[in-house]
């Protein structure tokens, strides 16, 4: 393997991930816990401000690509034979890309709507 | 090459995995357990954002007994991996590498996360 998505560069991508994934997570959950559960017209209002759209996009990149990373360590430790490997981390990949498209779907519907 | 009391089988129920070991399965398990609810969260952040009928759609779903008990596993899930993350990157600046550290830590991980899974579910389901 070549590139940023191997050795040292995953190990690196992965903390980093870690990092912003965590703050996010840390915020979103604060803001649910202490407004004891938001109304509709504000939950939407915070995830449609741009602000928070573009944040939401970076945690999707960031989501998966955490994803990818950590799956693939779990699969190469446990899954030996070669074309189980390469037929797990496919079923893998797929299942996160589609959930990337979905996600940006999501997203672009969410930002249509103070367009 | 036997030396007296070591296991000569891979029984997992003899095996005593030290906490941090347990700690670090938990951290995989959680991680796998997260991917595989992807869809999930983003079916129900979805039909959140649709108008007040769809809100409330995503608030009922929550509501669903089988959906609690999921939510119950994935909060868990989420708070455990949150904090083990926490841990590794403390220790991978050093920070509790020591063994009496790193066991108290991992037990700290593992008894918290399961705390705060209670508090927060109580606070949004009461």
């Amino acid at each position: 393997m070549r590139g940023g998505m191997s050795g040292m560069g995953a190990w690196l991508w992965q903390r980093l991930t870690a990092l912003y994934l965590g703050v996010y997570i840390l915020v979103l959950l604060l803001a649910l816990v202490l407004s004891g559960g938001p109304s509709a017209g504000a939950w939407q209002g915070w995830m449609t401000h741009p602000g928070a759209l573009l944040a939401s996009a970076l945690f999707l990149g960031a989501w998966l690509m955490h994803a990818w990373i950590g799956l693939r360590d779990v699969v190469v430790d446990y899954v030996h034979p070669f074309g189980a490997r390469v037929t797990v981390l496919v079923a893998v990949a797929l299942f996160l890309l589609s959930c990337g498209i979905w996600g940006t779907f999501i997203l672009i519907q969410a930002a249509s709507s103070w367009a | 090459m036997r030396r007296e009391g070591r296991p000569v089988f891979l029984n997992l129920l003899k095996i005593r995995l030290p906490v941090p070991g347990v700690a670090s399965i938990a951290h995989r398990i959680s991680g796998v357990l997260l991917f595989l609810a992807i869809p999930l969260f983003l079916f129900i952040f979805q039909r959140s954002l649709q108008g007040e009928a769809g809100y409330a759609e995503a608030l009922a779903l929550l509501r669903h007994p089988l959906v609690m008990l999921i939510s119950l596993v994935l909060l868990w899930s989420l708070l455990h991996h949150w904090l083990a993350g926490i841990r590794y990157l403390l220790i991978d600046v050093d920070v509790g590498v020591e063994r009496t550290a790193a066991r108290k830590s991992a037990w700290t991980v593992l008894i918290l996360a399961p705390v705060l899974t209670v508090i927060i579910l109580g606070v949004l389901w009461l």
